[in-house]
């Protein structure tokens, strides 16, 4: 059994509408048989925390166009994205791309 | 003699004051021939991209440049190798809107050698609070021209060439890479179909690309296509989805926020002419005005598989953009037609309905931030965004104002709801929703949209209304 893990989740450039606004969110994974990864993660926010039009960050399996993960500060992609196993205290940004100018 | 004296004494003083008057009629003349150089008609506007001349070299600097640049000549990091390589430099501003004008405006002051100043539109009392080169008397003029005209009487010694036109797949290339070339391009653009073609024109022809965007109180910026890091496509190979795209018109900004990220661009721009790293390559610098932080993020190197940039690039010509993005490349907001005609009624009708005391409710799908700009006293505000999650306060307040309403008529029909919005997009996306609670979670209603809006009210039959 892995045991449980605090995050810090944020949201930003205009993500956080999605969550009422809120940016900041400290969360707990409950414990469970294997250690917890993104695409993990990704499907407890969109049971726990994103209640409505969760078309607007999730489609298929992944973050939709237009968002970028940050894990602990570096783009995800460097980070294992989907399989990256996440750890007590990480933090993790959702941003959405801005366009204007 | 002494009358002589006298004589010589007075002829010298009205000298002076004659000399005195030559000296401020000199004064006018120079100021009034440099304002008509400085004035939008003494500038010549491309509509088309044209040869250019080239730069000239720069073997040494003359007294009134050593003058001028001595503060920023007195930087090690910069000297006089760095600026005698910035007035050899071509720059190319896609934008010339809140993130293009203070970009501009450091560049020329620095002395740059060329600034290419590229924007469609013309300016636009709403634009003047962040796209602070443009002055009031500017309403009306193209962007590109004001804007060059303006930094004329910053710094007469650049060569501005400004571009009223909007950048197109065919002409993207041509600007990017014609010769003599530009050699660093500055996106300031304001829409996604734009920001994927100034990246793809900037990889075809191998230029570096210092992009910025802001919205509301954030910022986000990143120097694409150089020494080994991504491009835009690199990390965002798929553009969004239309509909979470949201534009300064509809979101809103705060002037200084392009303002701070248009001077970054400006300044990673002076950092590779002069033959320095730039801080923004492979990374992302992400500032909220609102919480005070800036924050610096590690990204992904250029990737192997990137369709433009890649080992095996699909993209190998510039395409359509817009069909590419499904958006328009511009940030005005467009025209949904989701309702059929017997469903939309014009705001002459409105005025109509309102004048004959017919028994109605009047619904505004608005954000409250814009309830607050302005809105019509009989309307009732519920935002689209809680009308679409049903939220449960709303849909009581909704029910109960019905309800009110209804009790004025003989409850034979349908109970007319009609929706206003700013210009008749979000109103046709609630009058479906209406369309699906009535009879359902509401009492059977007749929901139709007014077409085109306020704005459309604030033309066509209240002109003292506000628009915004
Ligand atoms: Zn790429």
């Amino acid at each position: 059994m892995a045991a449980p893990i605090s995050l810090h989740l944020e949201f930003g450039g205009g993500a956080e509408l999605l969550f009422d606004g809120v940016k900041n969110h400290h969360v707990t994974l409950p414990s469970q048989s294997e250690p917890w990864n993104m695409k993990q993660l990704l499907l407890w926010i969109k049971g726990n925390l994103l209640k409505e039009r969760p078309e607007l960050f999730i489609q298929g399996d992944t973050v939709r166009p237009g968002i970028l993960v940050l894990i602990n500060d570096a783009d995800w992609e460097l980070m294992g994205e989907m399989d990256y196993r996440l750890q007590h205290q990480d933090n993790v940004v959702f941003i959405s791309t801005l366009h204007g100018g | 003699r002494a009358v002589m004296e006298q004589d010589i004494v007075s002829l010298k003083e009205q000298l002076l004051v004659k000399e005195n008057e030559i000296g401020i009629l000199k004064d006018k003349l120079e100021r009034l021939l440099k304002d008509s150089q400085c004035s939008t008609e003494a500038i010549d506007v491309q509509g088309t991209v044209t040869q250019l001349t080239p730069l000239q070299e720069k073997p040494f600097l003359s007294n009134e440049e050593i003058m001028r640049y001595s503060r920023q000549l007195l930087v090690p990091q910069f000297g006089v190798k760095g600026q005698q390589q910035l007035c050899r430099t071509s720059v190319l501003v896609v934008g010339c809107g809140g993130l293009g004008c203070p970009l501009a405006q450091y560049l020329a002051a620095a002395g740059v050698g060329r600034l290419g100043l590229l924007d469609y539109d013309e300016v636009e009392l709403g634009n003047l609070h962040r796209q602070v080169l443009h002055g009031e008397d500017r309403k009306g003029k193209p962007k590109a021209l004001s804007a060059a005209a303006s930094l004329k009487r910053l710094n007469s010694a650049v060569d501005y060439v400004p571009y009223h036109m909007q950048l197109t797949p065919e002409n993207a290339l041509q600007l990017v890479q014609q010769y003599p070339c530009m050699d660093i391009i500055a996106d300031c653009s304001d829409n996604v179909p734009t920001r994927y073609l100034v990246n793809d024109a900037c990889v075809l022809a191998g230029k570096p690309l210092v992009s910025a965007s802001a919205l509301r109180m954030e910022g986000q910026l990143t120097v694409y296509n150089y020494c080994g890091g991504p491009c835009y496509r690199c990390l965002y190979p798929v553009p969004p989805p239309p509909e979470t795209v949201t534009n300064c018109s509809d979101g809103g900004v705060l002037g200084v926020v392009p303002g701070i990220m248009g001077c970054f661009q400006a300044l990673e721009i002076l950092k590779i002419a002069s033959g320095q790293e730039p801080g923004y390559r492979q990374q992302l610098l992400m500032f909220d005005a609102q919480e005070a932080r800036f924050r610096t993020i590690k990204l992904r190197p250029r990737q192997a598989g990137c369709s433009v940039c890649g080992e095996n690039p699909s993209v190998r010509a510039l395409q359509d953009y817009e069909k590419f993005c499904g958006s328009a490349a511009t940030d005005k907001c467009r025209r949904l037609c989701l309702l059929d005609q017997e469903q939309r009624i014009s705001v002459q009708e409105y005025k109509e309905i309102l004048e004959e005391h017919v028994p109605h409710l009047l619904l505004d799908v608005r954000p409250p931030v814009e309830v607050d700009i302005c809105h019509l006293p009989v309307s009732i505000n519920i935002p689209l965004a809680s009308l679409e999650d049903k939220k449960a306060p709303h849909l009581q307040l909704l029910k109960e104002k019905i309800e009110e309403s209804r009790q004025k008529t003989d409850r034979k029909s349908d109970f007319p709801v009609y929706v206003i919005c700013k210009l008749g997009n979000d109103s046709q996306k609630a009058v479906q929703i209406l369309q699906e609670m009535s009879g359902v979670e509401l009492e059977h209603i007749a929901a139709k949209d007014i077409r085109g809006g306020l704005m459309a009210w604030a033309q066509k039959i209240d002109l003292s209304f506000p628009q915004y």
